[in-house]
């Protein structure tokens, strides 16, 4: 189905597309019909540059499953980058 | 349905055209014709979600083989060019097109084939997936048409909290509207339209006394024409197909 299913977030960073990297300022979380992944439905995960027009955006589908996983490894990453150099930070 | 015979000259145009969808806009719009002087039916082809895309277009020659001079415009054409894939991604991350806009545009299609001096004057409407839903909309909302295929399009029926102010109201509360022929072709492991809403769908027709078909088919879900995805049923597709050439032989020529 088209489930028009979507959340956005305005996020600050930078994507790698295929002319190079460029800005991102938008994530649009959608769970719909992918493209190419073969499944019904699934995660797209889209980052953009909101001002620059359709192409500028770097892509991927997941499964449910792989989006947990990926939520989960964010979050592992954040948190000991954090704490790491937050105790980097308190040493020095 | 028209049928070649090895002994015939056989020949199509498709290309790329500019018609006048809504608020005056110009739209691209892809055409695909047999050759010859007609008179030919006409299809307005209504594109699904994924954008304005390659199968469309093989669709729309399929159709010109048959017989029928299909057009297809691109809904998408205001949010911008770039591939399908990432206009309709942006589409679909801004909540997709305004139901009015995508009346008028479809009316806007009619209208070139209209102007053309090979169209018989007769056009019928298609879509899948959300323009299934879109072809149902329109064939309840429009009188430039004189027969409609719905494939699959999810969300005839609607949730409250489906409504928005692009898609204000569910097709299927226009159903008393529908004054055309209806084909409708759905798979039954579809989860929108769910089996049970074709069957709701197919009580309204009835209550209303409304001309229609459908042809529902075990073993395939959503979107079961698209070979180039693990969703393609190639027996439903070849079946599928059967109906609607017959349905337009009858009721466009």
């Amino acid at each position: 189905m088209c489930t028009m299913i979507v959340e956005q977030a305005d996020i600050s960073g930078s994507g790698k597309g295929p002319k190079g990297w460029f800005r991102v300022d938008r994530v649009n979380v959608m769970f719909d019909h992918p493209f190419n992944l073969p499944e019904d439905h699934a995660l797209s995960i889209d980052f953009v540059d909101a001002s620059a027009g359709p192409g500028a955006r770097v892509a991927v589908e997941l499964t449910a499953e792989s989006g947990r996983e990926l939520v989960k490894a964010l979050l592992a990453a954040i948190e000991r980058g954090e704490r790491e150099l937050g105790e980097v930070a308190a040493a020095s | 349905m028209h049928e070649y015979t090895t002994d015939q000259y056989e020949g199509m145009i498709a290309e790329t055209v500019t018609i006048t969808g809504d608020n005056g806009d110009p739209i691209h719009t892809y055409l695909a014709r047999p050759l010859g002087a007609g008179p030919y039916p006409g299809v307005v082809m209504i594109h699904h979600i994924p954008g304005w895309d390659e199968f469309n277009r093989e669709m729309a020659r399929r159709f010109a083989h048959h017989g029928f001079i299909a057009i297809c415009p691109n809904l998408y054409e205001r949010d911008g060019h770039g591939t399908p894939e990432d206009v309709a991604a942006a589409v679909r991350a801004a909540g997709g097109v305004a139901d009015s806009q995508v009346i008028a545009d479809v009316e806007g299609a009619k209208a070139y084939l209209d102007g053309l001096p090979y169209f018989n004057g007769k056009a019928g409407l298609i879509g899948t997936c959300s323009g299934g839903r879109h072809t149902y909309l329109v064939a309840c909302s429009s009188d430039q048409f004189d027969a409609a295929v719905d494939c699959w399009g999810g969300r005839v029926i609607m949730g409250e909290d489906e409504i928005n102010e692009k898609m204000p109201v569910a097709p299927i509360d226009l159903t008393e509207n529908l004054s055309i022929p209806l084909l409708g072709i759905f798979g039954n492991d579809d989860v929108s339209p769910t089996a049970a809403q074709v069957d709701e769908h197919e009580e309204v027709l009835k209550q209303h006394g409304k001309d229609y078909e459908f042809h529902r088919y075990e073993g395939a879900g959503h979107g079961f024409f698209y070979h180039h995805t693990a969703m393609y049923r190639p027996e439903a597709t070849m079946d599928a197909y059967q109906h609607i050439f017959e349905f337009y032989g009858k009721h466009l020529t």
